[in-house]
């Protein structure tokens, strides 16, 4: 553990230290993702309603540097493990007024597999748009007695992680129709939206100008199929809502809040853009 | 708005004595993009405009730009042209117009307007993703969009 921990902070001062070698390419690298041997689809074609908009679909570790990529190329070297090991440790731990855990209702964590790849989705019993978290506080709440877990925790940061790594290598086939097709027009909408003093949409940034440089940040076409991502910037976890407030905010823009219902039709939209591409697991950003 | 008028008389009155009174963000006079009067009657201080282009809370231009004039600041972007030689391709008074509002130069251009105080959608308070206070002010000042283009008029090539 503690090994692990200062291997990851060596290897985020090398990163530091070689940015200024990545200033010099533009595009994004053309290499293949294989973990322990499996193959993670990361470069795809879009989706057909980005037909004539993005030539094919391509994950933002293509646009990290060589040793960030590296690092999510083996799970001992990739910190976000970690943190899913523990919520392993979590799903057997009772908690509520019900006396359960996960794991009295879940044989096991692998039971998740293939969950990641298809959400957000409506749920056809509710009608209510769900996330990952959002099935998590679900349970908790309703069917554990507990208290939900904050949106940021590391508990809940860890249980996406555990929960996203049993869909590793799925290819993504989250749903636009039917049910899920006004929450997709509403997140469409906001991704194309110039909000914030700056007046900048998600698509001027992710659309426009993926492969050019804004600042030292080699911009991506800002698909979520990593995520929950490891940010070698904040040492922690960050979910796909965490990342999108971030981008709203160096708008100079009001964010919304993680789990509004602004964020959660964003999030249903963008997995959409990302549709033919694999769930990575847990990836590794700066 | 009745504040934001009352504000208004309050700076004009405070700057009359000194030069001809700031041209309000509302008021600012374009003519195919280009803004003929300057901003504040104060010819701008290039050294203050470039302090203006590389800070990251004003014009923060270098990280969409880079140019040989700015080629001591790190990681310079390149979402937008090379500045190099703006000064030759440009007169002032476009300039002006690129730097308060390259949206009437360039249709729906990336390139944020820098003196404009009103029609944003969820403008913040800077960086803190917080709502803004009202009323907003722009993000450079009219002294400072009018150093940064003394400043781009010196790039030549
Ligand atoms: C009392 C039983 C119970 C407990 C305890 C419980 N769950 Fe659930 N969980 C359910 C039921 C029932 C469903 C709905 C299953 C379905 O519709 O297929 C569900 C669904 C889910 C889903 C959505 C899965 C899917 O395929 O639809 C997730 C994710 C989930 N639970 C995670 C957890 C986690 C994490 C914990 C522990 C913190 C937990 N659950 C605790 C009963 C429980
Ligand atoms: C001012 C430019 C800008 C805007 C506007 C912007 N982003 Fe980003 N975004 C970035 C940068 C820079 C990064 C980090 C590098 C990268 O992956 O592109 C990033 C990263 C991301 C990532 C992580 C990608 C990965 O693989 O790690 C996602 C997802 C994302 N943005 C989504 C969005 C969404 C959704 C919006 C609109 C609400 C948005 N962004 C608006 C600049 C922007
Ligand atoms: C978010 C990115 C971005 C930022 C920040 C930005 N620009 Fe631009 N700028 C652009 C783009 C893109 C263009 C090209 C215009 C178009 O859209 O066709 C441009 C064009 C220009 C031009 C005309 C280019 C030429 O031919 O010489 C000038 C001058 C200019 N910008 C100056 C500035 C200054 C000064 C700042 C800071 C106060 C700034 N820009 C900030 C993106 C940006």
């Amino acid at each position: 553990m503690t090994l692990r921990t200062i291997k990851t902070a060596l290897a985020a001062t090398a990163i530091l230290g070689c940015a200024f070698t990545g200033m010099t390419m533009a595009d994004p690298v053309d290499e293949p993702m294989v973990i322990d041997g499996q193959n993670i689809t990361i470069r795809a074609p879009a989706p057909e309603f980005l037909k004539g908009v993005l030539p094919e679909v391509l994950s933002g570790w293509l646009y990290r540097d060589e040793d960030t990529r590296k690092m999510e190329l083996d799970d001992f070297d990739n910190p976000g493990i970690i943190y899913a090991d523990r919520a392993r440790d979590q799903w057997e731990v009772v908690d509520g007024t019900e006396g359960k855990a996960c794991v009295s209702c879940h044989e096991s964590p692998e039971a998740m597999k293939g969950l990641r790849a298809v959400t957000p989705r409506v749920d056809p019993d509710s009608g209510k748009l769900m996330n990952i978290e959002a099935y998590v506080n679900k349970c908790r709440t309703e069917r554990m007695g507990a208290e939900a877990w904050g949106d940021k925790s590391d508990h809940m940061m860890d249980m996406l992680a555990l929960i996203s790594l049993q869909s590793r290598g799925e290819i993504i086939n989250v749903a636009m129709d039917g049910a899920a097709a006004p929450f997709w027009e509403k997140g469409k909408e906001i991704y194309y939206t110039r909000y914030g003093l700056l007046e900048l949409s998600c698509a001027n940034c992710h659309e426009q100008n993926n492969g050019k440089y804004i600042r030292s940040d080699h911009l991506s076409q800002g698909q979520t199929n990593g995520f929950p991502v490891y940010r070698l910037k904040d040492t922690k976890i960050t979910s796909a809502q965490g990342r999108f407030v971030g981008c709203v905010r160096d708008t100079r823009a009001e964010t919304f809040k993680i789990g509004s219902d602004e964020f959660n039709a964003l999030e249903l939209y963008v997995a959409t853009r990302g549709n033919g591409l694999a769930v990575e697991g847990v990836s590794v950003r700066h | 708005m009745k504040r934001q008028i009352v504000l208004g008389m309050i700076i004009s009155a405070f700057s009359a004595g000194v030069a001809m009174a700031e041209v309000a963000p509302e008021s600012v006079a374009y003519t195919d993009g280009a803004v003929a009067q300057s901003l504040t009657g104060t010819a701008g201080n290039p050294e203050e405009g470039r302090k203006a282009m590389v800070d990251r809370g004003l014009g923060n231009c270098v990280a969409c730009h880079k140019a040989e004039m700015l080629k001591d600041q790190p990681f310079p972007g390149d979402v937008g042209p090379t500045l190099d030689g703006a000064g030759d391709r440009w007169t002032e008074e476009q300039l002006r117009g690129i730097v308060a509002n390259a949206k009437m130069t360039f249709d729906g251009t990336v390139m944020p307007a820098f003196y404009k105080n009103s029609g944003y959608i969820r403008p913040g308070d800077g960086y803190t993703g917080k709502a803004a206070k009202e009323p907003i002010a722009p993000i450079l000042s009219a002294q400072q969009v009018e150093d940064v283009v003394s400043y781009l008029m010196t790039f030549k090539e």
